[in-house]
């Protein structure tokens, strides 16, 4: 299974982690610092598997950004690039050839696509589509929750009461 | 304090408002955030849940990407997951499984929430609930949520179902009780057509196959039919996850599984699904020889590709291969070796892997000359790891390849030249080890040590100090197979020895302690008239001289193999060089380097007169005082020529406390015991010597003669000492060689044991009576001494972790369908009686071993467990022959550990055998 899912930008910066094993916020960050310290150091034509601490870590670089899974020793290291490489073009087809800006302000969408690719650390939908059509079905719903919250007549009446 | 205001909520900063101030960072980045925290504080008090819930999604991010602890908000997380609205939910279930681990303490309280969202029509509230529950269940979540999953599992609503599924995993991991629920109907969703959900269901059981394959064996059919009939790739490699784990245990399954595998390896083009088979026919079906031929074809293909990933997995699924088919490795040896010097460090270690697999005793020196010279080329990281993988490797089973200890030994030498060496410590571990093991080669050992001490610049690098360490202590303690000790002794005194840490210079100053010793004996005592004895006999196999010429000659100096001879005059220079050394060390602040220091230079002070004088005009008025100086000379030589043995590790354990010994007594008749051992007989002392080629008669005449017996006090105490705990130390190969009246009987342990380790302990050749100057290559290997069980690698005993264990259990009730599952106070009181003649029956026995030696901290979650699940198991075989393959399998697993106590035992037990002695103990839990 995939224990957690880590997106570092190239300076080093976290875009997105996703934790599915139990990991203390201690222990977050540590794996955060070692990992991208591994990581980010290694050129660019070497392989994308890194060994660590017992487990396997998969990572692949779309422009500035690392996507990076970790997953057990006999885990298959190429399913998990596909993987990865299947979450980026969802995330593309999605916010429309997507860049690191798009991650960084629509944090929380990333999360939600993700929900939709993996669940307990295992794939959910193998298919680009399916998870489109769900993502937009849950924006449509958010939507229309939001414009009857941001009416100001509803404001009044929260405030009021 | 008031709460916020309408304003507050009116112009609440937005996420995208937090997120663009922090990359504007006008005020730099950490005050903003606490800013932007104490706002979050107030705003997630707020009564209007759309302001509560931004706030949440903003502290989600700092918590997220900034890491600030958001615990304080979980009740409020809460509050926003009552909301009705869509939105608010999803934000409070992102928080929360972002925040909430098993110690939260308004777990409790979620509970009605997603009961509530579970069993909502809203399909995503379902899921969403779904996704929090896989993440934050815990065993009262799962039990209490048991029933909605299970409703769940078979929803007409793919999408929910497939979620439910995967929740599930979840589920059992936590609480194995609900295996009884919902494993019916997670086995019939394995006969769904939809590839998603299949996809799921296949993803849950090869992860719990991970876990217990045995349990899952009776699916087999199943896995079978989706491997034969799956079109998607990512369905076959999770089944081919699950065979890999079937297949070694029950073979007929390895065969029917094995055509399809090849079939799938040789038609498919997806690079991960052609791994996978590669790597589930190497790991489980290495015994079909074209299986292993073909997947061992399509290795070499990974390997030459361009692709480093193929390059890596390539060698990665070779060095498993390596285990079982080492012809392999060597078929492909030219790109193992070209694959070292790769870009990827990652590749060069895979491939360093793969060739220390290939190192055999013929071909160690090669290989290591090899790899030897890598290392100079490589970066200091790879360098290390190659000469950390040497050493360990030459190393393995007490030197178990190495045939040449003197090349061995050199290359140790080498390896600590090499300029990034750090391996230091293991370097230093090793020769020391070699030393006290390898009697043969210490003539070349010290050559080496000699050669690493009198480099000056060698005292500069730090990772070499631990090396020098080892080299000064084996040329102290061999000092007799020196050429030179003379030059020895320039070497452990040189002015840049100040460089070294304390600790090591004292071993420095004891070395040339016993140098000097050494030299002053083989001057005065032995070359020297004073004395009279003829106490050379102790050296007389190395010596080229007999000098067992009488009083008053004065021929033998340097009848050693040293070739400066060592005169009167070359002493004085050495009693001076020592004090002119050690004489600023006196005031070192290190108390260890400071005594010995003070050690050393009192000895020198006790000689010099003698020597001075006797270097001036011989043998006349002094020599009285020549006489004192010889005994201490002689006394403290004979302490220093006692050769240690490696001591067992166990060697402790093995001595019985005899009948009516307290231990804890207190010691009040000490002195009875001191004057017993006062009372050394003369002869003790003739087994307790050692290899060290000592002629034991002339010796214990000397000591006759000796009428003093003080000289040798020290080494009958030793003697003394050896014969009371005679099995602490290593039994002397002398003791069977030399013609003794005694026999070992200081050896309970190993008469006791008898068993044929102990004839391999020590056996002192002929041979090493006569040492070898020049050791020529074509001799055997020399003998290396082991210790019984000290050096038997410890059995990594697996506990198997209980939860596994309770959830195979219960999976095992559920496909074997045992629908009259006792209570378990009746099943584990069960009388054993009852058992016999049940044809049809076959037990699962689980035992608790009650030799909880060192485990106690254990005892009481065991006892617990017992509780539920420490009875006995029946299940209705539907068939003969598996129960006659559990047989097999219990055969073999209780032959291949006998010896293991104390790990949780699950008995399998055929049935014809009386049930009293038939509870064989299954470790393969």
């Amino acid at each position: 299974m995939i224990h957690f899912v880590l997106l570092i930008s190239r300076q080093g910066k976290v875009r997105l982690t996703k934790w599915y094993s139990p990991y203390s916020q201690k222990e977050r960050t540590k794996v955060i610092r070692e990992l991208g310290g591994v990581i980010l150091n290694r050129g660019p034509k070497l392989c994308n598997f890194v060994d660590w601490r017992g487990f396997k870590v998969v990572y692949k670089r779309y422009a500035s950004l690392y996507f990076c899974m970790c997953i057990d020793q006999d885990d298959n290291e190429l399913e998990v690039l596909e993987i990865i490489h299947h979450f980026v073009e969802i995330l593309d087809r999605y916010f429309g050839s997507v860049c690191e800006l798009d991650l960084i302000f629509n944090f929380h969408k990333a999360y939600y696509i993700l929900d939709e690719l993996l669940l307990a650390g295992e794939l959910q939908e193998s298919s680009k589509k399916t998870v489109a059509r769900l993502i937009a079905a849950q924006d449509s719903l958010v939507e229309t929750a939001k414009e009857q919250a941001s009416s100001i007549s509803n404001i009044i009446a929260q405030a009021t009461k | 304090m008031s709460g916020p205001s309408l304003m507050d909520s009116l112009f609440q900063r937005t996420l995208e408002d937090l997120i663009k101030g922090l990359r504007q960072q006008l005020i730099g980045e950490q005050a903003f955030i606490s800013k932007a925290l104490e706002e979050i504080r107030k705003e997630i008090k707020s009564t209007d849940l759309s302001t509560k819930s931004t706030a949440l999604l903003k502290l989600c991010y700092l918590s997220n990407l900034h890491f600030h602890d958001m615990s304080f908000a979980a009740f409020h997380a809460l509050e926003v997951l009552s909301s009705p609205r869509f939105s608010h939910k999803k934000i409070a279930y992102h928080a929360i499984s972002l925040s909430f681990h098993d110690s939260t303490p308004v777990l409790l309280l979620i509970t009605n929430h997603l009961r509530k969202d579970l069993t909502s029509t809203n399909e995503f509230e379902v899921s969403l609930s779904l996704q929090c529950l896989s993440r934050i269940a815990n065993v009262d979540l799962a039990r209490d949520l048991t029933p909605e999953v299970f409703t769940l599992l078979s929803s007409n609503k793919l999408y929910v179902r497939k979620r439910a599924v995967a929740v599930v995993l979840r589920v059992f991991e936590k609480y194995p009780d609900s295996v009884r629920v919902c494993f019916k109907r997670l086995v019939e969703n394995l006969e769904n057509y939809d590839p998603q959900i299949l996809s799921a269901v296949v993803g849950v059981f090869s992860e719990l196959a991970c876990k217990d394959p045995r349990s899952y064996l009776p699916l087999a059919p199943e896995f079978y039919k989706i491997l034969v009939d799956s079109k998607s790739n990512w369905i076959s490699i999770k089944v081919l996850k699950i065979f890999a784990k079937l297949a070694p245990l029950e073979p007929r399954l390895a065969n029917r599984v094995v055509e399809p595998i090849c079939y799938l390896m040789r038609k498919t083009g997806a690079k991960s699904l052609l791994f996978e088979c590669v790597r589930t026919v190497v790991t489980s079906f290495s015994e079909y020889e074209s299986a292993v031929r073909l997947a061992v074809g399509k290795i070499r293909e990974f390997m030459v590709d361009e692709d480093p990933n193929l390059k890596y997995l390539g060698l990665h699924a070779l060095s498993i291969v390596a285990s079982k088919h080492l012809w392999v490795v060597s078929e492909n040896k030219e790109v193992v070796i070209k694959s070292l010097s790769d870009p990827d460090p990652n590749i060069k270690i895979e491939s360093l892997r793969l060739v220390m697999a290939m190192v055999s005793e013929h071909n160690v020196a090669e290989i290591s000359k090899v790899l030897v010279n890598y290392a100079l080329k490589s970066d200091p990281l790879f360098c290390n790891e190659i000469l950390g993988s040497i050493l360990s490797t030459c190393s393995r089973n007490v030197y178990e390849i190495i045939v040449d200890f003197d090349w061995y030994v050199s290359l140790l030498g080498e390896m600590s030249r090499i300029p990034h060496c750090q391996m230091g410590e293991e370097i230093e571990n090793q020769l020391v080890d070699i030393g006290l093991r390898v009697k043969d080669v210490r003539l070349e050992l010290v050559r080496v040590a000699r050669d690493l001490l009198i480099d000056p610049a060698l005292l500069g690098n730090s990772f070499l100090h631990r090396v020098l360490s080892a080299a000064a202590w084996v040329s102290g303690e061999y000092v007799e197979f020196s050429r030179n000790p003379l030059e020895l002794m320039e070497a452990l005194l040189q002015p840049r020895t100040s460089l070294l840490p304390p600790s090591i210079m004292a071993i420095y100053i004891q070395s040339a302690f016993k140098v000097l010793v050494f030299c002053l004996h083989t001057c005065f005592v032995r070359g020297g008239s004073t004395a009279g004895v003829s106490a050379s006999a102790s050296y007389e196999s190395f010596d080229d001289l007999s000098v067992e010429n009488g009083a008053g000659s004065t021929v033998a100096h340097g009848q050693t193999c040293t070739s400066a001879p060592i005169t009167n005059e070359s002493i004085v220079n050495l009693l001076k060089l020592v004090e002119l050394a050690l004489s600023p060390l006196l005031g070192s602040h290190d108390v260890e380097v400071q005594e010995r220091a003070r050690n050393l230079l009192g000895f020198v002070d006790l000689i010099k007169l003698e020597a001075l004088n006797s270097s001036g005009q011989e043998e006349n008025d002094s020599e009285q005082k020549g006489v004192e100086a010889t005994k201490i000379i002689r006394m403290v030589h004979d302490a220093f020529s006692k050769e240690l043995g490696p001591v067992s590790l166990s060697a402790q354990g093995k001595v019985p406390v005899p009948d009516g010994l307290t231990l804890n007594e207190n010691l009040g008749d000490l002195e009875t015991i001191c004057s017993d051992i006062e009372l050394p007989s003369s002869n003790t002392f003739s087994f307790g010597y050692p290899s060290e080629e000592k002629d034991v008669s002339s010796f214990s005449n000397l000591q006759i003669k000796e009428d003093s017996g003080q000289s040798n006090e020290s080494t009958s105490l030793l003697a003394e000492h050896r014969k009371r705990h005679g099995l602490y130390y290593l039994p002397s190969g002398k003791s069977e060689v030399i013609s003794n009246d005694y026999p070992p009987a200081n050896d309970p342990a190993l008469q006791g044991d008898n068993n044929d380790t102990a004839s391999d302990l020590v056996k002192l050749t002929a041979e090493s009576l006569v040492p070898k100057r020049k050791p020529n290559h074509s001799k055997p290997r020399p003998v290396v001494v082991k210790l019984d069980e000290a050096d038997e690698k410890p059995v990594a005993v697996k506990h198997p972790e209980s939860r596994d264990d309770s959830l195979s259990g219960a999976v095992l009730d559920i496909l074997f369908g045992s629908e009259d599952i006792l209570p378990t106070s009746s099943r584990s009181n069960l009388p054993s009686s009852n058992r016999k003649g049940k044809e049809k029956q076959h037990m699962i026995t689980q035992v608790e071993s009650k030799e909880n030696v060192v485990g106690d901290g254990n005892s009481s979650s065991r006892r617990r467990k017992d509780h539920s699940h420490g009875k006995e198991r029946r299940h209705r075989k539907k068939n003969a022959e598996e129960r006659n393959e559990t047989d097999r399998k219990e055969k073999e697993s209780s032959s291949n550990h006998p010896r293991r106590q104390k790990s949780r035992q699950r008995a399998e037990e055929p049935l014809k055998v009386p049930p009293q002695t038939s509870v064989i103990p299954d470790f393969l839990l």
